[in-house]
């Protein structure tokens, strides 16, 4: 496709803009489908990914752990630049990729966690509780992840975690309107979308 | 109906997380795609866009060195050596409506919203591929038309102001750019 050459360019001048304007270069990839034509490239993908199901758990393994790893570091250096950053890419990686991997709740209180990280005004003054619960609780669910009734346990773990935090991001945010106005935004997302 | 012929499309996937590149590149892979380049930052990213000029990019917001955000930024430079109109997929664990009009602002084309699914992957790239939209240049923005919809009933400022001046025709940056490779 990148071989093939690109169409002219048209470009309309305005007072205070230019809207620019191409033939579609990626149109030769589009072809109408016959009737008869069943592939479904979205199941194809959805069975590739169900292959990939047999190491979710020791990928989720790796994600709780570095997470750990991160708040032991913050325990042992306190809230430096690099640690915060390391905490919060590791949070952040897990609420991405937990819920793909079968751990929507794992996501949910990650998801919890950024929120604290991000939206807490002095994190030394978080109390340490509050990050010991989120790290502990993702470790339990990813440990626990076959255990019968764990499901349920977890999502109402991350729930609670949830109401936990947000009822302390509100109280030390009560003068910042811009941080508080993120904390109770609603999230675009489901937050327990598979 | 449609389909895309995936195995003529190019992809770059930008994560630093191995695991969502690894889901990724099964995806892309099932889809049909051969070709689909990868890096675990946004300089490496833009380094392998010069070189390899995908067709579209899949990029994670958060990541070191720079991050998916500025990596957009880099890309949508009008007068850039590579080709700054490529369709730019935003995949990310940030779900938060700011979030999403920074990086409408950024020049980023879709965004998808994780946790990632091959339906949510597979509808944003059948739109940028069926549905491009025109390119704004203003003196603060370059990149897709952030105006997807026409609304008759809009009252608010008008933020575009002139008559229609000129109309030209000029070479292909995308031409200039993939005959420098």
């Amino acid at each position: 496709m990148a071989k093939d050459k690109a169409p002219a360019i048209q470009v309309k001048t305005y007072a205070s803009h230019h809207v620019i304007t191409q033939p579609n270069p990626l149109k030769k990839v589009l072809r109408r489908a016959e009737e008869k034509d069943l592939d479904d490239p979205i199941a194809r993908a959805e069975a590739a990914l169900a292959g990939l199901s047999g190491e979710f758990k020791s990928w989720m393994d790796t994600e709780a752990e570095r997470l750990s790893k991160a708040y032991a570091a913050v325990l042992k250096d306190g809230f430096d630049d690099d640690a915060c950053e390391e905490m919060f890419r590791a949070a952040h990686d897990i609420k991405g990729d937990a819920a793909t991997f079968g751990y929507p709740a794992a996501a949910a209180v990650a998801d919890s966690l950024c929120r604290i990280i991000e939206h807490a005004p002095d994190l030394e003054k978080v109390p340490a509780e509050l990050f010991e619960h989120h790290v502990n609780a993702i470790q339990a669910i990813v440990h626990d992840h076959t255990k019968y009734d764990s499901a349920t346990v977890a999502s109402e773990l991350s729930r609670r975690l949830r109401r936990v935090a947000d009822d302390y991001l509100v109280q030390v945010n009560r003068n910042r309107p811009e941080h508080l106005e993120a904390i109770l935004a609603p999230s675009l997302v489901p937050s327990d979308q598979p | 109906m449609y389909r895309i012929d995936f195995n003529k499309l190019r992809f770059l996937v930008c994560d630093d997380n191995p695991h969502m590149r690894r889901i990724l590149r099964t995806l892309l892979h099932s889809f049909g795609a051969r070709e689909v380049n990868e890096a675990e930052d946004g300089a490496t990213a833009l380094e392998m866009y010069t070189h390899f000029s995908p067709d579209i990019v899949i990029t994670d917001w958060a990541m070191p060195i720079f991050d998916g955000l500025e990596l957009a930024q880099m890309i949508r430079q009008p007068e850039a050596k590579g080709n700054p109109y490529a369709p730019i997929i935003m995949l990310t664990g940030h779900s938060e409506k700011r979030r999403v009009t920074v990086a409408r602002d950024a020049g980023v084309t879709e965004f998808l919203a994780k946790p990632i699914s091959a339906k949510g992957l597979y509808q944003r790239i059948l739109n940028v591929v069926a549905n491009p939209r025109p390119f704004i240049k203003t003196k603060t923005y370059f990149g897709p038309d952030r105006r997807r919809n026409t609304n008759t009933a809009y009252i608010g400022p008008e933020r575009r102001i002139g008559g229609e001046a000129e109309i030209f025709q000029q070479p292909s940056l995308l031409d200039k750019a993939r005959s420098a490779v």
